[in-house]
């Protein structure tokens, strides 16, 4: 027994680990995925180097560049507005596919669907409420991002485009949470939303048609909650995805975020 | 071993043998600028000297090695196609500083709606009834600014005019504010309209929220209780 263990000593599981590791890493597939030059291939030592690679190799290339001017990361210029209505978009995103999975855009299903999804789903109730209190803080994020920029004067040339590009995104977001009010079909969507459009159909000319066409009918009802469901998780989304493209686009071709006061 | 290349052997062989023989008959320092050439910048260095004529040779003034003529079609002086202009500017990486900060905030904003949402739900309220219309009927918050106008003007006045000369007041407002500088005490003309357009709102939306209680008149929280849903 003493004489097969001297003859085939142990491979150690560290040693294993340390093999497997290199075969993976070397492998055609790990190489496919991670780029020339990313971290994920050649390993990270912090040095400039290191540092703008990690940016330089992975798909973050697309939203920040390598270097950011000193001021551009101070917490206090910016308060991260921006970024966390984006965030919050994301996490709306994804609180709101999870509840396109328990939630059926008809009359006679929309309430019941939403009670049964807060009392007899798993964690139903609680995505429900990050993606209601969510989309209100994200109006409100929006909002006070749109103020920051205002008085810090950053929509001055070369970013006049992009500021407008920004109330079309502030519109966008208040649409996406008008949309979604009506969805629950309870008391407070319907006759909030029922007093919210009763103003639309004062626009001139094509004020009444406008409204005909959104709510499906004269008077808001069965259709117009199939039509704002199909606005709010597809048309909305899509067309915000859009400009929040041209938008941080045009933040780095108008050479980052504005100067220091 | 790989084999290599038979010309490629023999360019090899013609180039040492080349070095050599001219290593030991010009003592190396001749460079490989055309004679001609040369001489030219030799005249050009003394400033009585007169230009040589071409040297008699079968190949025009100007020939490079190998006869090939090369001529001057223009001068791109550098700056005028890209601005070249270096000014340094105070950067730091991206990795760590903003993305670690990004990071945090994200972090900090999820804590939040989820802390948030652990201890207030949502409302769900009864099913619609069209049959029943609560008292007061209020919109979402940020459209009870514009409900607050119905109030006291025509709903064409309230609901399309007056948003509409804020859209498209903001949507202008890079292009009609024609000062150049970002600093505040340069501009306090538009601070001031911005936060007046800005409180404007702010207070139309709290009293619509809070100061509006049945058939939408005026009432006192405190006095009358809260009529307000998120």
């Amino acid at each position: 027994m003493a004489r097969t263990l001297e003859e085939k000593p142990r491979i150690s599981v560290k040693e294993r680990l340390a093999k497997l590791g290199e075969s993976v890493q070397g492998s055609q597939a790990w190489n496919s995925i991670f780029r020339p030059g990313s971290i994920f291939r050649k390993g990270y030592t912090d040095s400039p180097r290191n540092r703008s690679y990690v940016v330089m190799n992975s798909v973050l290339y697309h939203l920040h560049p390598v270097k950011v001017k000193r001021h551009a990361v101070k917490v206090s210029y910016t308060l991260c507005l921006g970024g966390l209505s984006f965030f919050l978009f994301i996490l709306l995103t994804v609180t709101g596919i999870f509840l396109m999975f328990f939630y059926r855009p008809t009359a006679a299903d929309a309430w019941q669907d939403i009670q049964s999804l807060q009392t007899s789903v798993t964690f139903g109730l609680m995505v429900r409420n990050m993606h209601r209190w969510g989309a209100h803080l994200m109006v409100l994020s929006v909002f006070l991002h749109m103020a920051r920029v205002f008085y810090h004067g950053a929509y001055k040339a070369p970013r006049e485009f992009n500021w407008v590009v920004g109330v079309i995104l502030l519109t966008l977001t208040l649409l996406l949470s008008f949309t979604g009010y009506l969805l629950p079909w309870d008391q407070l969507a319907l006759w909030a939303v029922a007093v919210g459009t009763n103003m639309m159909g004062y626009s001139p000319v094509i004020g009444s048609q406008v409204r005909f066409v959104l709510l499906g009918g004269v008077e808001i009802g069965p259709e117009t909650l199939l039509r704002w469901y199909v606005l709010h998780v597809l048309l909305f989304p899509f067309v915000t995805v859009i400009f929040l493209a041209i938008h941080f686009w045009r933040v780095r071709k108008d050479g980052g975020i504005s100067g220091p006061l | 071993m790989t084999e290599i290349p038979e010309h490629l052997l023999k360019r090899a062989q013609a180039a040492r043998e080349k070095a050599a023989g001219q290593g030991g008959a010009q003592g190396g320092d001749e460079s490989r600028i055309p004679s001609d050439l040369l001489e030219r910048s030799k005249a050009a260095g003394s400033a009585a000297a007169v230009v040589p004529a071409a040297p008699a040779t079968s190949l025009p003034a100007g020939a490079g090695p190998g006869g090939h003529t090369q001529r001057l079609l223009t001068v791109v002086k550098a700056g005028s196609i890209q601005d070249v202009k270096a000014e340094p500017v105070d950067k730091v990486h991206t990795w760590p500083h903003l993305l670690s900060i990004e990071f945090v905030a994200a972090l900090a904003c999820t804590a939040f709606t989820f802390m948030f949402s652990w201890f207030v739900n949502a409302p769900l309220l009864q099913a619609a009834n069209f049959n029943q219309t609560p008292n007061p009927s209020k919109a979402p918050w940020y459209f009870l600014g514009l409900q607050e106008l119905l109030t006291m003007f025509h709903p064409m006045i309230a609901g399309v005019t007056i948003p509409g000369m804020g859209l498209i007041a903001l949507i202008f407002a890079p292009y009609v504010d024609r000062n150049p500088s970002n600093k505040p005490e340069d501009r306090k003309f538009m601070t001031s309209m911005m936060t007046m357009f800005l409180m404007f709102w702010a207070i139309l939306v709290i009293i619509g929220s809070f100061f509006r209680g049945p058939g939408f008149n005026f009432i006192f929280p405190w006095r009358d209780g809260i009529f307000f849903e998120l």
